[in-house]
Protein backbone atom coordinates (compact mmCIF):
# COMPACT_ATOMS: atom_id res chain seq x y z
CA UNK A 1 0.00 0.00 0.00
CA UNK A 2 1.58 3.42 -1.08
CA UNK A 3 1.21 6.19 1.19
CA UNK A 4 -0.70 9.18 1.36
CA UNK A 5 1.28 12.28 0.53
CA UNK A 6 0.87 15.02 3.73
CA UNK A 7 -0.36 18.67 3.51
CA UNK A 8 -0.50 20.83 5.82
CA UNK A 9 -3.51 22.67 5.48
CA UNK A 10 -4.37 26.44 7.65
CA UNK A 11 -8.16 26.94 8.20
CA UNK A 12 -9.55 29.74 9.41
CA UNK A 13 -13.65 29.63 10.69
CA UNK A 14 -12.92 27.68 13.87
CA UNK A 15 -15.83 29.25 15.93
CA UNK A 16 -18.34 26.48 16.04
CA UNK A 17 -20.79 28.53 18.24
CA UNK A 18 -24.58 28.72 17.65
CA UNK A 19 -24.16 30.75 14.54
CA UNK A 20 -20.74 28.77 13.33
CA UNK A 21 -18.20 29.23 11.40
CA UNK A 22 -17.01 26.28 8.39
CA UNK A 23 -13.78 25.52 9.54
CA UNK A 24 -14.54 22.15 11.66
CA UNK A 25 -16.76 21.16 9.11
CA UNK A 26 -14.54 21.96 6.65
CA UNK A 27 -11.39 20.13 8.49
CA UNK A 28 -13.63 16.90 8.83
CA UNK A 29 -13.97 16.68 5.47
CA UNK A 30 -9.89 17.07 5.11
CA UNK A 31 -9.26 14.41 7.41
CA UNK A 32 -11.40 12.33 5.29
CA UNK A 33 -9.79 13.04 2.11
CA UNK A 34 -8.80 9.96 0.42
CA UNK A 35 -5.93 11.59 -1.84
CA UNK A 36 -3.84 12.76 1.00
CA UNK A 37 -3.38 13.05 4.90
CA UNK A 38 -3.16 16.61 6.64
CA UNK A 39 -1.99 18.62 9.40
CA UNK A 40 -4.18 21.05 10.24
CA UNK A 41 -3.74 24.50 11.60
CA UNK A 42 -6.05 26.64 13.40
CA UNK A 43 -6.15 30.03 12.77
CA UNK A 44 -8.49 31.80 15.44
CA UNK A 45 -9.45 35.29 15.98
CA UNK A 46 -10.66 34.78 19.34
CA UNK A 47 -9.38 32.89 22.07
CA UNK A 48 -12.38 30.84 22.71
CA UNK A 49 -13.49 29.70 19.32
CA UNK A 50 -13.99 26.35 20.10
CA UNK A 51 -12.26 24.55 17.00
CA UNK A 52 -8.86 25.68 19.06
CA UNK A 53 -9.67 22.76 21.67
CA UNK A 54 -10.28 20.21 18.84
CA UNK A 55 -7.01 18.60 19.41
CA UNK A 56 -8.48 15.22 17.26
CA UNK A 57 -9.20 17.71 14.52
CA UNK A 58 -6.56 20.74 14.49
CA UNK A 59 -3.18 20.10 15.54
CA UNK A 60 -2.09 23.15 16.05
CA UNK A 61 -3.80 26.85 16.56
CA UNK A 62 -2.63 29.99 15.99
CA UNK A 63 -4.58 33.59 17.00
CA UNK A 64 -4.45 35.63 13.47
CA UNK A 65 -5.24 39.74 13.44
CA UNK A 66 -9.13 40.38 12.48
CA UNK A 67 -9.36 41.48 9.14
CA UNK A 68 -9.89 45.43 9.84
CA UNK A 69 -6.20 45.56 10.79
CA UNK A 70 -4.99 45.15 7.59
CA UNK A 71 -3.37 43.11 5.32
CA UNK A 72 -0.07 44.11 6.23
CA UNK A 73 -0.49 42.78 10.06
CA UNK A 74 -2.26 39.74 8.19
CA UNK A 75 0.50 38.88 6.28
CA UNK A 76 3.17 39.33 8.83
CA UNK A 77 1.53 37.03 11.12
CA UNK A 78 1.08 34.30 8.17
CA UNK A 79 4.59 35.03 7.52
CA UNK A 80 5.48 33.77 10.65
CA UNK A 81 3.14 30.89 10.92
CA UNK A 82 4.29 29.78 7.44
CA UNK A 83 7.98 29.89 9.14
CA UNK A 84 6.94 26.97 11.92
CA UNK A 85 4.84 25.37 9.67
CA UNK A 86 5.55 25.63 6.47
CA UNK A 87 1.77 25.84 4.71
CA UNK A 88 0.60 24.15 1.49
CA UNK A 89 -2.83 25.35 1.32
CA UNK A 90 -4.98 27.97 2.92
CA UNK A 91 -8.66 27.92 3.49
CA UNK A 92 -10.24 31.32 4.76
CA UNK A 93 -13.94 30.61 5.65
CA UNK A 94 -15.11 34.27 6.38
CA UNK A 95 -16.57 36.16 4.12
CA UNK A 96 -15.00 39.31 6.17
CA UNK A 97 -11.54 38.01 5.59
CA UNK A 98 -11.49 37.08 1.54
CA UNK A 99 -11.04 40.47 0.88
CA UNK A 100 -7.42 40.57 2.16
CA UNK A 101 -6.62 36.95 1.51
CA UNK A 102 -7.89 37.52 -2.43
CA UNK A 103 -5.46 40.48 -2.29
CA UNK A 104 -2.71 38.82 -0.73
CA UNK A 105 -3.03 35.45 -2.69
CA UNK A 106 -0.10 36.51 -5.02
CA UNK A 107 2.26 37.04 -2.54
CA UNK A 108 1.04 34.01 -0.25
CA UNK A 109 1.70 31.38 -3.61
CA UNK A 110 5.02 33.27 -4.06
CA UNK A 111 5.62 31.78 -0.72
CA UNK A 112 4.16 28.04 -1.40
CA UNK A 113 1.29 28.62 -0.02
CA UNK A 114 -1.67 27.81 -2.32
CA UNK A 115 -5.40 29.38 -2.15
CA UNK A 116 -8.55 28.89 -3.99
CA UNK A 117 -10.59 31.68 -3.94
CA UNK A 118 -12.76 33.43 -6.02
CA UNK A 119 -11.17 36.91 -7.91
CA UNK A 120 -11.50 40.22 -6.92
CA UNK A 121 -13.97 41.20 -9.33
CA UNK A 122 -16.24 37.68 -8.61
CA UNK A 123 -16.04 38.70 -5.09
CA UNK A 124 -17.44 42.18 -5.71
CA UNK A 125 -20.14 41.10 -7.87
CA UNK A 126 -22.11 38.89 -6.16
CA UNK A 127 -21.91 41.07 -2.94
CA UNK A 128 -25.66 41.22 -1.35
CA UNK A 129 -25.25 44.96 -1.97
CA UNK A 130 -25.17 43.99 -6.22
CA UNK A 131 -26.95 41.04 -5.76
CA UNK A 132 -30.21 43.10 -7.52
CA UNK A 133 -27.26 44.31 -10.68
CA UNK A 134 -26.67 40.40 -10.30
CA UNK A 135 -29.78 38.95 -10.84
CA UNK A 136 -30.35 41.24 -13.87
CA UNK A 137 -26.60 40.56 -15.53
CA UNK A 138 -26.90 37.13 -15.12
CA UNK A 139 -31.19 36.31 -15.49
CA UNK A 140 -31.67 35.02 -12.31
CA UNK A 141 -34.48 35.63 -9.92
CA UNK A 142 -34.01 38.12 -7.16
CA UNK A 143 -35.47 39.53 -4.42
CA UNK A 144 -35.92 43.61 -5.19
CA UNK A 145 -33.04 44.79 -2.86
CA UNK A 146 -31.67 48.17 -2.28
CA UNK A 147 -28.56 49.64 0.21
CA UNK A 148 -28.93 52.74 2.11
CA UNK A 149 -26.41 54.40 4.36
CA UNK A 150 -27.97 56.37 6.76
CA UNK A 151 -31.41 55.66 8.30
CA UNK A 152 -33.22 58.69 7.72
CA UNK A 153 -33.11 57.44 3.30
CA UNK A 154 -33.81 53.78 4.60
CA UNK A 155 -36.80 54.87 6.59
CA UNK A 156 -37.98 56.03 2.85
CA UNK A 157 -38.25 52.74 1.54
CA UNK A 158 -42.04 52.17 2.11
CA UNK A 159 -41.24 53.96 -0.80
CA UNK A 160 -40.53 51.12 -2.86
CA UNK A 161 -40.85 48.41 -0.70
CA UNK A 162 -43.98 46.56 1.25
CA UNK A 163 -43.75 45.56 4.82
CA UNK A 164 -42.72 43.23 5.72
CA UNK A 165 -38.56 43.58 4.68
CA UNK A 166 -35.77 41.62 5.48
CA UNK A 167 -32.76 44.26 7.19
CA UNK A 168 -29.62 42.66 6.34
CA UNK A 169 -25.96 44.04 7.07
CA UNK A 170 -23.29 43.56 4.59
CA UNK A 171 -21.49 40.52 5.71
CA UNK A 172 -23.76 39.15 7.86
CA UNK A 173 -27.08 39.00 10.10
CA UNK A 174 -30.76 39.64 8.59
CA UNK A 175 -33.57 40.60 10.85
CA UNK A 176 -37.26 40.90 9.22
CA UNK A 177 -39.42 44.09 10.36
CA UNK A 178 -42.58 44.61 9.66
CA UNK A 179 -42.76 48.33 10.80
CA UNK A 180 -40.80 51.74 10.72
CA UNK A 181 -39.72 51.34 14.30
CA UNK A 182 -38.30 47.69 13.56
CA UNK A 183 -36.29 49.15 10.41
CA UNK A 184 -35.09 51.64 12.85
CA UNK A 185 -34.28 49.53 15.67
CA UNK A 186 -32.41 46.87 13.00
CA UNK A 187 -30.68 49.51 10.91
CA UNK A 188 -28.80 50.52 14.42
CA UNK A 189 -27.79 47.07 15.52
CA UNK A 190 -26.59 46.24 12.37
CA UNK A 191 -24.34 49.41 11.57
CA UNK A 192 -22.88 49.30 14.81
CA UNK A 193 -21.31 45.83 14.07
CA UNK A 194 -20.94 45.63 10.26
CA UNK A 195 -20.67 49.01 9.33
CA UNK A 196 -22.76 50.26 6.05
CA UNK A 197 -24.18 49.87 3.80
CA UNK A 198 -27.40 47.85 5.12
CA UNK A 199 -29.64 46.18 2.30
CA UNK A 200 -32.98 46.27 2.95
CA UNK A 201 -34.57 43.26 0.94
CA UNK A 202 -38.17 42.30 -0.64
CA UNK A 203 -39.06 39.46 1.95
CA UNK A 204 -40.28 36.34 -0.59
CA UNK A 205 -42.76 33.76 1.41
CA UNK A 206 -41.47 30.46 1.42
CA UNK A 207 -39.22 27.50 2.16
CA UNK A 208 -35.73 28.13 2.33
CA UNK A 209 -33.03 25.79 0.27
CA UNK A 210 -29.07 26.17 -0.30
CA UNK A 211 -26.98 24.72 -2.55
CA UNK A 212 -23.20 24.27 -1.93
CA UNK A 213 -20.80 23.49 -4.29
CA UNK A 214 -17.36 24.25 -6.46
CA UNK A 215 -16.21 25.92 -9.86
CA UNK A 216 -12.85 25.21 -11.34
CA UNK A 217 -13.19 29.21 -12.69
CA UNK A 218 -12.86 28.24 -15.95
CA UNK A 219 -17.24 27.80 -15.72
CA UNK A 220 -17.62 24.25 -14.97
CA UNK A 221 -19.49 22.84 -11.95
CA UNK A 222 -17.15 20.55 -10.22
CA UNK A 223 -19.40 19.80 -6.97
CA UNK A 224 -22.76 21.05 -6.65
CA UNK A 225 -25.12 19.13 -3.14
CA UNK A 226 -28.84 20.96 -2.81
CA UNK A 227 -29.79 20.77 0.42
CA UNK A 228 -33.49 21.86 2.16
CA UNK A 229 -33.38 23.40 5.54
CA UNK A 230 -35.24 21.18 8.18
CA UNK A 231 -34.45 22.85 11.48
CA UNK A 232 -33.59 26.71 11.65
CA UNK A 233 -32.35 28.25 14.45
CA UNK A 234 -33.42 31.37 15.61
CA UNK A 235 -30.71 33.16 13.94
CA UNK A 236 -31.75 31.63 10.83
CA UNK A 237 -29.16 29.23 10.47
CA UNK A 238 -29.98 25.33 9.65
CA UNK A 239 -29.64 22.97 12.59
CA UNK A 240 -30.61 20.32 10.41
CA UNK A 241 -30.89 19.63 6.64
CA UNK A 242 -30.89 16.70 3.53
CA UNK A 243 -29.97 16.48 0.71
CA UNK A 244 -31.89 16.89 -2.15
CA UNK A 245 -32.19 16.39 -5.87
CA UNK A 246 -34.24 19.00 -7.20
CA UNK A 247 -32.75 19.41 -11.06
CA UNK A 248 -33.82 22.90 -10.70
CA UNK A 249 -31.64 23.96 -8.07
CA UNK A 250 -28.72 22.09 -10.00
CA UNK A 251 -29.41 23.99 -13.52
CA UNK A 252 -29.45 27.56 -11.53
CA UNK A 253 -26.02 26.34 -9.68
CA UNK A 254 -24.58 25.17 -13.69
CA UNK A 255 -26.04 28.60 -14.70
CA UNK A 256 -24.24 30.59 -11.93
CA UNK A 257 -21.13 28.90 -12.50
CA UNK A 258 -20.81 28.78 -16.29
CA UNK A 259 -21.71 32.75 -16.70
CA UNK A 260 -19.72 33.71 -13.60
CA UNK A 261 -16.70 31.28 -13.93
CA UNK A 262 -16.61 31.32 -10.41
CA UNK A 263 -13.66 30.04 -8.62
CA UNK A 264 -13.94 27.87 -5.20
CA UNK A 265 -16.17 27.11 -3.17
CA UNK A 266 -19.87 28.68 -2.49
CA UNK A 267 -23.15 28.67 -0.90
CA UNK A 268 -26.49 29.64 -2.77
CA UNK A 269 -28.87 30.45 -0.37
CA UNK A 270 -32.50 30.49 -2.28
CA UNK A 271 -36.16 30.57 -1.44
CA UNK A 272 -38.91 28.85 -3.18
CA UNK A 273 -41.98 30.97 -2.95
CA UNK A 274 -45.62 29.38 -3.64
CA UNK A 275 -45.32 29.04 -7.42
CA UNK A 276 -42.41 26.71 -6.66
CA UNK A 277 -40.14 29.38 -8.14
CA UNK A 278 -36.35 29.66 -6.79
CA UNK A 279 -35.37 33.14 -5.70
CA UNK A 280 -31.95 33.80 -5.01
CA UNK A 281 -30.98 35.12 -1.88
CA UNK A 282 -27.63 35.21 -1.68
CA UNK A 283 -23.94 34.00 -2.51
CA UNK A 284 -22.32 33.24 0.01
CA UNK A 285 -18.24 33.63 -1.39
CA UNK A 286 -16.97 30.35 0.54
CA UNK A 287 -17.77 27.28 1.79
CA UNK A 288 -21.04 26.68 4.25
CA UNK A 289 -21.09 25.29 7.94
CA UNK A 290 -22.94 22.51 6.66
CA UNK A 291 -20.18 21.62 4.54
CA UNK A 292 -19.97 18.21 5.60
CA UNK A 293 -23.36 16.94 4.45
CA UNK A 294 -21.72 17.26 0.94
CA UNK A 295 -18.44 14.77 2.41
CA UNK A 296 -21.71 12.59 3.65
CA UNK A 297 -23.76 12.76 0.58
CA UNK A 298 -20.59 11.33 -1.45
CA UNK A 299 -18.82 14.91 -2.45
CA UNK A 300 -16.13 15.60 -0.74
CA UNK A 301 -16.04 19.36 -1.50
CA UNK A 302 -12.91 20.88 0.67
CA UNK A 303 -10.43 18.02 -0.32
CA UNK A 304 -11.52 18.95 -3.97
CA UNK A 305 -10.69 22.51 -3.23
CA UNK A 306 -7.33 21.42 -1.77
CA UNK A 307 -6.45 19.74 -5.20
CA UNK A 308 -7.67 22.07 -7.48
CA UNK A 309 -5.49 25.02 -5.18
CA UNK A 310 -2.46 22.91 -5.76
CA UNK A 311 -3.34 23.25 -9.38
CA UNK A 312 -4.03 19.74 -9.89
CA UNK A 313 -6.67 18.44 -12.63
CA UNK A 314 -9.90 16.92 -10.98
CA UNK A 315 -13.13 15.00 -12.10
CA UNK A 316 -16.18 16.85 -11.80
CA UNK A 317 -18.94 14.50 -9.69
CA UNK A 318 -21.64 12.98 -11.21
CA UNK A 319 -23.48 12.29 -8.67
CA UNK A 320 -24.63 12.26 -4.37
CA UNK A 321 -26.58 10.47 -2.27
CA UNK A 322 -30.27 11.86 -1.99
CA UNK A 323 -31.57 11.94 1.16
CA UNK A 324 -28.81 12.43 3.79
CA UNK A 325 -29.21 14.37 6.29
CA UNK A 326 -27.04 16.36 9.29
CA UNK A 327 -28.24 17.21 12.42
CA UNK A 328 -25.95 19.24 14.48
CA UNK A 329 -25.53 19.68 18.30
CA UNK A 330 -23.89 21.28 20.58
CA UNK A 331 -21.06 19.77 22.60
CA UNK A 332 -19.27 20.90 26.02
CA UNK A 333 -16.02 20.39 25.93
CA UNK A 334 -13.95 20.16 28.76
CA UNK A 335 -10.48 22.36 28.47
CA UNK A 336 -7.93 22.65 31.10
CA UNK A 337 -7.11 26.69 31.99
CA UNK A 338 -3.59 25.97 31.06
CA UNK A 339 -4.72 25.83 27.60
CA UNK A 340 -6.77 28.79 27.26
CA UNK A 341 -3.82 30.92 29.17
CA UNK A 342 -1.60 29.69 26.23
CA UNK A 343 -3.70 30.42 23.33
CA UNK A 344 -4.38 34.11 24.91
CA UNK A 345 -1.06 35.09 25.70
CA UNK A 346 1.25 33.52 23.51
CA UNK A 347 -1.19 33.60 20.56
CA UNK A 348 -0.18 29.59 19.97
CA UNK A 349 -1.83 26.00 20.92
CA UNK B 1 -52.77 9.53 -11.59
CA UNK B 2 -49.17 7.79 -10.12
CA UNK B 3 -46.55 8.26 -7.46
CA UNK B 4 -43.92 10.12 -8.57
CA UNK B 5 -41.41 7.38 -9.16
CA UNK B 6 -38.32 8.93 -6.88
CA UNK B 7 -40.94 9.51 -3.99
CA UNK B 8 -39.76 6.94 -1.23
CA UNK B 9 -42.11 5.23 0.87
CA UNK B 10 -40.96 3.35 3.97
CA UNK B 11 -43.07 -0.06 5.67
CA UNK B 12 -43.66 2.21 8.28
CA UNK B 13 -45.62 4.81 6.54
CA UNK B 14 -43.24 8.32 6.10
CA UNK B 15 -42.87 9.24 2.72
CA UNK B 16 -39.88 11.26 1.95
CA UNK B 17 -40.03 13.43 -1.43
CA UNK B 18 -36.42 13.84 -2.81
CA UNK B 19 -36.94 16.50 -5.32
CA UNK B 20 -38.36 19.20 -2.08
CA UNK B 21 -37.10 17.65 0.64
CA UNK B 22 -39.90 17.37 2.59
CA UNK B 23 -41.07 13.95 4.73
CA UNK B 24 -44.56 13.13 6.03
CA UNK B 25 -45.95 10.36 8.03
CA UNK B 26 -49.10 8.50 6.70
CA UNK B 27 -51.03 5.38 8.71
CA UNK B 28 -51.20 1.91 7.46
CA UNK B 29 -54.12 2.96 5.18
CA UNK B 30 -52.49 6.09 4.11
CA UNK B 31 -49.24 3.67 3.32
CA UNK B 32 -51.15 1.46 1.81
CA UNK B 33 -52.53 3.47 -0.69
CA UNK B 34 -49.90 4.77 -1.80
CA UNK B 35 -48.03 1.55 -2.03
CA UNK B 36 -50.97 0.38 -4.30
CA UNK B 37 -50.94 4.06 -6.40
CA UNK B 38 -46.74 3.44 -6.71
CA UNK B 39 -48.09 -0.55 -7.81
CA UNK B 40 -49.79 0.98 -10.83
CA UNK B 41 -52.73 0.22 -9.30
CA UNK B 42 -56.62 1.98 -10.50
CA UNK B 43 -58.48 4.32 -8.13
CA UNK B 44 -61.25 1.29 -8.62
CA UNK B 45 -58.96 -1.11 -7.74
CA UNK B 46 -57.35 0.84 -4.68
CA UNK B 47 -61.18 1.36 -3.51
CA UNK B 48 -62.28 -1.91 -3.86
CA UNK B 49 -59.38 -3.44 -1.54
CA UNK B 50 -59.40 -0.81 1.06
CA UNK B 51 -63.13 -1.06 1.60
CA UNK B 52 -63.10 -5.15 2.24
CA UNK B 53 -59.70 -4.83 4.10
CA UNK B 54 -61.40 -1.78 6.35
CA UNK B 55 -64.88 -2.72 6.52
CA UNK B 56 -65.56 1.18 5.47
CA UNK B 57 -68.65 2.40 3.41
CA UNK B 58 -68.05 2.63 -0.08
CA UNK B 59 -69.40 6.86 0.00
CA UNK B 60 -67.51 7.23 3.00
CA UNK B 61 -64.25 6.24 1.63
CA UNK B 62 -64.77 7.68 -2.17
CA UNK B 63 -64.88 10.99 -0.62
CA UNK B 64 -62.01 10.68 1.74
CA UNK B 65 -60.20 9.26 -1.03
CA UNK B 66 -60.36 12.30 -3.09
CA UNK B 67 -59.51 13.95 -0.49
CA UNK B 68 -56.07 12.24 -0.02
CA UNK B 69 -55.40 12.33 -3.63
CA UNK B 70 -55.88 15.98 -3.36
CA UNK B 71 -53.41 16.09 -0.67
CA UNK B 72 -50.54 13.92 -2.63
CA UNK B 73 -51.38 16.25 -5.29
CA UNK B 74 -50.95 19.33 -3.05
CA UNK B 75 -47.24 18.11 -1.89
CA UNK B 76 -46.47 17.56 -5.10
CA UNK B 77 -46.40 13.46 -4.52
CA UNK B 78 -48.35 12.44 -7.54
CA UNK B 79 -48.00 12.80 -11.56
CA UNK B 80 -50.69 12.36 -14.13
CA UNK B 81 -50.50 9.54 -16.30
Amino acid sequence: MTEKRKLTIAVTGLNAIDSPGPGVAVIRGLKEAQSFDCRIIGLGYESLEPGIFMHDLVDKSYLIPYPSSGTDAILERIEFIHNNEKIDVLIPNFDAELYPFIRLEKTLADMGIHTFLPTLAQFEERHKVNLDEFGKKYGIKVPKSKSYHDLHSALKLSHDFEYPVLVKGKFYEAYVAYNDEQVKTYFNKITAKWGTPVIIQEFVHGSEFNVTGLGDGKGNTIAAIPMRKQYITDKGKAWGGVSISDYRMLELTGQFLSQTKWRGGFELELMKDKQNEFYLLEINPRMPAWIYLAVGAGQNIPETLVRLALGEEVKPFTEYKVGKMFVRYAWDMIVDIEEFQQISTTGEL
Amino acid sequence: MRIKNNVAVSASGLIFNPDTGESFTVNPMGAMIINELKEGKSQEEIIATTIEKYFVEKNTFEKDFEDFLGLLHNFSLVEND
